[in-house]
Parts: C-alpha cells; sequence; structure tokens
C-alpha cells in the first residue's frame, strides 16, 4: 500500500495543472459553481474540454473518454478543484451518458453522445414527481404507446436547471398493470416538443436553479426509448449508483476547508484572528478529520472500480459522508462571518429585495446563501435515509 | 416554586395568539416583508393600543406593570408567526436602557412614545471587527464642550430602517476592548451627519449599516455613566437574549408541529413517513430538544433579577441550549420535509432561517460557552 503519486502521476499533475492555468476562462476565474450563471459560462469549460477530448474522463475511450486510471482521474478533480473551475455538469456527463452508452442503441449513440461530449447539447433529469420523491418507483407519468409515437403525460419536479436545458431523460409507467418497479421506461425527449413546460421554483435562498417540468400530451418517436421497454428501473438504478460516486464533492470540500481557514484568519475574536480560538479551530479539524477519512475511502472505492468492480452500495457512503461534510463547511462559513451573516444578498440568483452591492467583507456575501441551498444535498441524489436504507439491505443484509 | 402564569399573561398570549392567527397569516407576512417598508406599521399601532409594548415598564414610568416573563410571553407568541416588528430593539433593549439606567428626564421623553408606539428604537452595538464583544468599539464620541461628538459605523442594526432613534455604544474613553471607558447614548436618527444604508436580512427582516460622521450630541443624550456603561449593556443585552429566547422557543414549537404534521401528510411506499421509526426518532428528539429549550428560556428569565453572575449564567446557558436545539431543529425540520423544505414557498424553510439567524445574535453558542466557563 502506498499513498504517493509515482513519477508519471506527478508528470501527469503538472501537464493538467498547466493546461488549466492556461485554458480556463479567466472571465470564471475562482468562481465555483454559482446558479444565476448565463448558460454559456456553464458550458464554457465544458466546450474547451471537449476539444481537448477530457470532457468525459470516466466514459469508455471509444466514445470519448480519455482512459485515466481512477488515479488520473482524481488528480484531474483535485487540479479543478484547486483552481475552482466551473465543471461539465453531471446531467450529460455523468447520468444519461453513460445510460446511453451502456444501454442505447447504435444510433442513439450516434446521436447523443457527440453533443455531451462536446458540451453543445444540455440535459435535465426528469425523475422526482410531487407524489414520488424517496418512493421514485410511485411515479405516475405515463408513456402511452401511439403508433410510432409515445403520448408523455404527467409532472416531474426538481429538475434542476431545466431552464436552459436542450434534452431531458424522463422515467415514465409504460405498463400500468405491472408492479411498480417493473413498468417503468427510460425516455429521451427533446424539451422543444409541444407540450414541455418548464416553470421555475423558487427556493429558500432566494434563487432559481430547480423547475417543475409539465408534460401534456407531449409526442415522442418511440426511438428515443433507450434499452428495453419496462425495463426503465434497471437503467434508472445503474444511473443513481453513478450520480453517487461523484456526488462526495471530496476536492471542492477541501478548496472550501482552505477558504474557511481564509476567512476565519481574516476574523478577529477578542483581538486575535479566529482561526487561532480553540473552539473554532478544533471544529475546522474535525471537518478536515472527516474529509480525511472519506478522501482515503473514495480512493479505495475508485481502486475497487480499477479492479473492475462497478460503484456498488458503498456508493451511498460517499454520498452520505460527502454531503453532511459540504453541509458542516457553509455551516462553519457561517458561524465565522459572524454578524455579516445576516445582510440578504439575494440568493444565486434573485428576484426581488436584494441588495446592490455587498455589505461587509466580500466572503461574507453568500455564506446564509450558500448554508440554506446546501440543505438540499442531503435531500436529492436519493436522501441521506434512503442512502442508508441501501446500506442496511444491500451491505447488512437486513 | 411556581410555574403557572398570571390570568393576565395567559390572557396576553391568546390575545397575541389570535392576534398572530387572524392578522398575521403567511401570505399577509410575505407580502408585508416584500414590500418597501418591509413591516407593518399598523401592527405595530395595534401592539400599543393592546399595551403590548407598555407591558415590561412599571406603572410610575406610564407602562402596565409587567416584567420579563410577560416580555418572554409575548416573544414566544411573536416566534410562532415570525413576526417581524421590533419589540426586543424598542421594549427590550431601549426600554431596558432607560429603566435601568436612564434619568427622569430621559424616561418622561422617551417612554411615552415607546408605549404608544410613535417611537420607534433600533439598538446600534455591533460593528464591523466587535464579534459579539461590546467593548470592541472602534465608534468613538469625544467630549466636546458639555456634549459629545460621535463618529463610527455600526454593522447590521436590526430595525434600524423603521426607527425614530437608535441607542449607540461608543469608546468615551480607554483603549479598543477595555472593559472601562465605554459609553451608551440615545439619539434621534435624523440627526445631522448620520446616514444609513438599509437592507432586507436572509431571515425577512431589515438592518441597515449605521454610518456617524461628527453628529453632535447633547449631554443629555449620555444614559447612565460616562465611561461605565459596559455593566448596563450587559444587563440589557442579557434580558434581550432571554427574549430574544423566548422567540426562538416559539419558533421552534411551531416548526416541529409542522413537521410532524407533514409526517402525517407526506405519503410514501404507500405510508405516511411519520410512520417510519427512524424519522419517529428524530422528531422525538427535537420535541426533547425543544422542551429543554424552553426550560433553560424559563430559567434565564427568572434569573434575570439574580446577582449578576446567577444572571450571566443563566443567560450564557439558554443562548447555549436553545441555540444548538435550534439548529437541530432547523435542520431536521427541513430534512424530513424532503425537498419541499428547501422551498420559498413553504413555511418551514423561513422558519429554519429565523432559527439560523438566532444563533448570531448577541454571541453565538462558542461564545456563551466561553462565558459559562469563565464564571466558574
Amino acid at each position: 500500500m502506498n499513498l504517493e503519486f509515482t513519477a508519471e502521476e506527478q508528470a501527469f499533475r503538472d501537464e493538467v495543472r498547466a493546461f488549466i492555468a492556461e485554458n480556463y476562462p479567466k472571465h470564471l476565474a475562482d468562481f465555483g459553481m454559482r446558479e444565476d450563471m448565463e448558460r454559456e459560462d456553464f458550458l464554457a469549460w465544458h466546450k474547451i474540454l471537449g476539444k481537448k477530448g477530457w470532457s468525459v474522463p470516466a466514459w469508455p475511450t471509444e466514445y470519448g473518454g480519455t482512459g485515466w486510471t481512477p488515479t488520473q482521474r482524481y488528480i484531474w478533480s483535485e487540479e479543478n478543484a484547486r483552481a475552482s473551475t466551473v465543471m461539465p455538469l453531471p446531467f450529460g456527463v455523468s447520468m444519461v451518458g453513460p445510460v446511453i452508452y451502456t444501454f442505447g442503441n447504435a444510433e442513439q449513440k450516434a446521436k447523443h453522445l457527440p453533443g455531451i461530449v462536446s458540451g453543445d447539447v444540455w440535459w435535465c433529469q426528469g425523475y422526482s414527481e410531487p407524489g414520488a420523491g424517496s418512493d421514485l418507483a410511485s411515479l405516475k407519468t405515463t408513456a402511452v404507446r401511439d403508433g410510432d409515437h409515445y403520448i408523455i403525460n404527467g409532472q416531474k419536479t426538481w429538475t434542476t436547471l431545466a431552464q436552459h436545458a436542450d434534452w431531458g431523460f424522463f422515467l415514465c409507467r409504460t405498463d400500468p398493470t405491472a408492479k411498480q418497479q417493473e413498468g417503468i421506461s427510460f425516455i429521451l425527449v427533446d424539451m422543444k416538443t409541444p407540450g414541455v413546460e418548464v416553470k421555475p421554483i423558487k427556493l429558500l435562498d432566494g434563487g432559481y436553479e430547480v423547475n417543475e417540468t409539465w408534460l401534456t400530451d407531449v409526442r415522442v418517436p418511440v426511438e428515443n426509448l433507450v434499452g428495453q421497454e419496462n425495463k426503465g428501473w434497471t437503467y434508472a438504478k445503474f444511473l443513481l449508483a453513478h450520480e453517487r460516486s461523484g456526488i462526495a464533492g471530496v476536492a471542492r470540500s477541501k478548496r472550501g476547508i482552505e477558504k474557511l481557514r481564509e476567512i476565519a484568519a481574516n476574523e478577529s475574536l477578542d483581538g486575535a484572528p479566529l482561526i487561532k480560538d480553540f473552539d473554532f479551530a478544533k471544529k475546522v479539524s474535525q471537518l478536515e478529520i472527516d474529509l480525511a477519512a472519506l478522501e482515503i475511502t473514495e480512493l479505495r472505492t475508485l481502486a475497487g472500480e480499477q479492479a473492475g468492480k462497478g460503484p456498488g452500495p458503498e456508493s451511498s457512503i460517499l454520498k452520505i459522508k460527502g454531503t453532511e461534510i459540504q453541509q458542516r463547511l457553509t455551516e462553519l462559513t457561517l458561524e465565522a462571518v459572524g454578524t455579516y451573516g445576516a445582510p440578504y444578498m439575494g440568493g444565486v440568483s434573485n428576484d426581488n429585495g436584494s441588495n446592490e452591492f455587498p455589505v461587509g467583507p466580500d466572503y461574507a456575501t453568500h455564506a446564509a446563501a450558500t448554508y440554506f441551498n446546501m440543505r438540499k444535498t442531503s435531500i436529492y441524489g436519493g436522501s441521506n435515509e434512503i442512502q442508508r436504507n441501501i446500506i442496511t439491505k444491500m451491505i447488512l443484509g437486513l | 416554586m411556581d410555574f403557572n402564569f398570571t390570568e393576565e399573561q395567559d390572557m396576553v398570549r391568546a390575545g397575541l395568539s389570535r392576534l398572530v392567527r387572524e392578522q398575521y397569516d403567511w401570505e399577509t407576512r410575505r407580502k408585508a416583508i416584500a414590500s418597501s417598508a418591509g413591516w407593518r406599521p399598523e401592527v405595530w399601532a395595534q401592539l400599543a393600543e393592546l399595551g403590548i409594548l407598555g407591558m415590561p415598564f412599571s406603572e410610575a414610568d406610564g407602562g402596565f406593570g409587567g416584567g420579563a416573563v410577560d416580555a418572554m410571553v409575548i416573544m414566544q407568541e411573536f416566534g410562532k408567526g415570525l413576526v417581524v416588528e421590533p419589540f426586543i430593539p424598542t421594549v427590550v433593549c431601549a426600554g431596558g436602557f432607560l429603566k435601568h439606567g436612564g434619568t427622569a428626564a430621559q424616561k418622561e421623553e422617551h417612554i411615552g412614545g415607546i408605549v404608544a408606539g410613535s417611537a420607534v428604537f433600533a439598538f446600534a452595538y455591533a460593528e464591523p471587527r466587535g464579534r459579539f464583544d461590546y467593548a470592541d468599539l472602534e465608534t468613538t464620541a469625544a467630549k466636546d464642550g458639555a456634549g459629545y461628538v460621535l463618529n463610527g459605523h455600526k454593522a447590521v442594526v436590526i430595525g434600524a430602517p423603521w426607527a425614530s432613534h437608535l441607542i449607540v455604544t461608543a469608546r468615551t474613553g480607554g483603549a479598543r476592548r477595555d472593559r472601562d471607558g465605554v459609553s451608551v447614548f440615545v439619539v434621534a436618527k435624523d440627526a445631522a451627519g448620520i446616514t444609513t444604508r438599509d437592507y432586507v436580512t436572509v431571515d425577512g427582516r431589515r438592518a441597515s449599516e449605521v454610518y456617524f460622521e461628527n453628529v453632535a450630541l447633547p449631554a443629555d443624550a449620555l444614559i447612565g455613566e460616562e465611561g461605565a456603561g459596559l455593566a448596563l449593556i450587559e444587563l440589557v443585552t442579557d434580558e434581550a437574549i432571554a427574549a430574544l429566547c423566548a422567540e426562538a422557543c416559539g419558533a421552534m414549537k411551531v416548526a416541529h408541529a409542522m413537521t410532524v404534521e407533514y409526517s402525517r401528510q407526506r405519503k410514501q411506499f404507500g405510508v405516511p413517513i411519520g410512520s417510519f421509526q427512524v424519522l419517529q426518532h428524530r422528531m422525538v428528539d427535537m420535541y426533547t430538544a425543544y422542551e429543554q429549550a424552553l426550560s433553560l428560556t424559563y430559567l434565564a428569565t427568572l434569573r434575570l433579577g439574580s446577582d449578576e453572575r446567577a444572571r450571566k449564567q443563566a443567560v450564557s446557558a439558554a443562548k447555549v441550549g436553545v441555540g444548538q436545539a435550534a439548529r437541530l431543529i432547523g435542520q431536521e425540520a427541513v430534512q424530513i420535509h424532503g425537498g419541499n423544505g428547501v422551498t420559498d414557498e413553504y413555511a418551514i424553510g423561513h422558519f429554519f432561517k429565523r432559527l439560523t439567524i438566532f444563533d448570531s445574535e448577541f454571541g453565538n453558542v462558542d461564545h456563551h460557552l466561553k462565558r459559562h466557563v469563565s464564571l466558574g
């Protein structure tokens, strides 16, 4: 066992670090991820990476993957976090892309994968419904066969950034008589199809990043069915396991802890920097310890993948701990900024009542909004309660 | 020993409960906090009419002879409706400074206006670099003839956009963070040299950055003794903390009740999610945390009149316990509401936000744990 990078890996790190420094758009430097960005800002880095051939590292090389080892992929995400880049969104790259290249037919691969690789096509995820959250399999949206089309009716919710989406992947019930999980199909929908309506949902931080998506008599060609009819649940579960493996956000949290330390060095308590306060420093250390554990756990999972094991139920650990750490980080950041956490600067994208320019230090501006916003992480992607259920069932065998 | 409320206190609670229910419903509140005023002066006038704003003042001062327990009852009910009107800054803080440190003339001048609802106060104590230390002041009041000249910048002054008057802490002597040399002043907000930058807070209230530039204060603007204001500030902010804890208890009670109700209504896997033991036990932990927090709020409120050490111990204990409960209940309430919990539409997110900002007011959990330790 050995944690050190080999000479080749160090060379790889230098190469990607230099590439990021030279090619990452200057106007998005140290920007992180903000939901109020313009569509083109979300896609800028993705498109540059698409040209370089680095936008979908984990994919098989025949579809555009880089063939990097898990260690190289780890280095890649570390280096991106270090520069706070706006990474390609997961909906195409980590969700529908792997479903299409694993279960889709040749036409679907040819039609859809290049747009994901290049960053030209924006995807959104139509899974949850108002009545089907944790119990996703109880979804009610229907797709009824009519000649060579499906007619889709229903309401999806929490469709993240669907306001920008060109295409969506939707779970629809195609056999209402079958047992819950067995009558579901995985269907690709062009978001410009008549009958698709996207309505924004305002979140508690004041921002708009999720939507209700209404589907009314939406006619979709049958060739947009991925895999077999009524087998969609299998693909949905496959996708969720993939989604979970990226959800830990270790590298980003590491960068977040660095920023937290910078803030706490700038804030003062009893005439000394806050970071010198034992009580506060202790909490930051505790967070770092939790993150160190998670990092090694994630690396162990990656090593398993390298040995040919797909992401299994243990990826639920990554989701639970990763999101708990992200939430704790935003909580400590809000605590660090003290009194200046209270002024409202708008959510990540706001409508009314916001202030025109920051009150207090810049780093305090989004501290509360980010803390509020990050409560979603233990709810989405299969709530942390559901993740515990998965571990209970799949690992403990209870 | 007696944990019963008086008949009058029960009546106040019932009256305010009805007012919040009937006139402070969710949609009305939502519109009010989004309006340009950001509050409802007509509610304030009604509170004056009901005698609420005069409750904690003695009859000799023109009030109704109530005390800290009355303020607690009032703030619990306000907390249940997330009432934004500035009872704590005006009645508890400004009222407290006048009661404990004001001259007869100052009481005469200001308490009548508070009781009648015509004078609204904000308490300008926090500074950009002060972090919960009332003595860590860069604002100065320099002696100038018989009066003073005030210069400085106060941060996040809650309710200042609505205020007619400000209570301001400033250094009249000593070095930054010295216990001695801190003084308290009352000043009309329209005095020459005062400018504000007003804004919305994340929990739906209004606040200002307040800038003082060579503001001339007459000698009688000083409340209490020059340079010896810190003890007075500690007393009044302890009273404010007790009231704030009562507000948080009201908010926590509603947040918990909403969550239990949601878990009854929301069905997944064919059953109400409230039937899952893992959620049941968490809602039990929320309930327990609330009851413990309420007990500490009673303790703090009843110890406000005790000797300084006992008072500070009880108040810090409450701020710690209520702060921890507010965090637990706020976070769990959102989590159990699932996606709906993080929307603007559901009330629960707004309770969560108020319970979050509570911790940063008048010292957070760490600050009060330290103060508790320092008292031995």
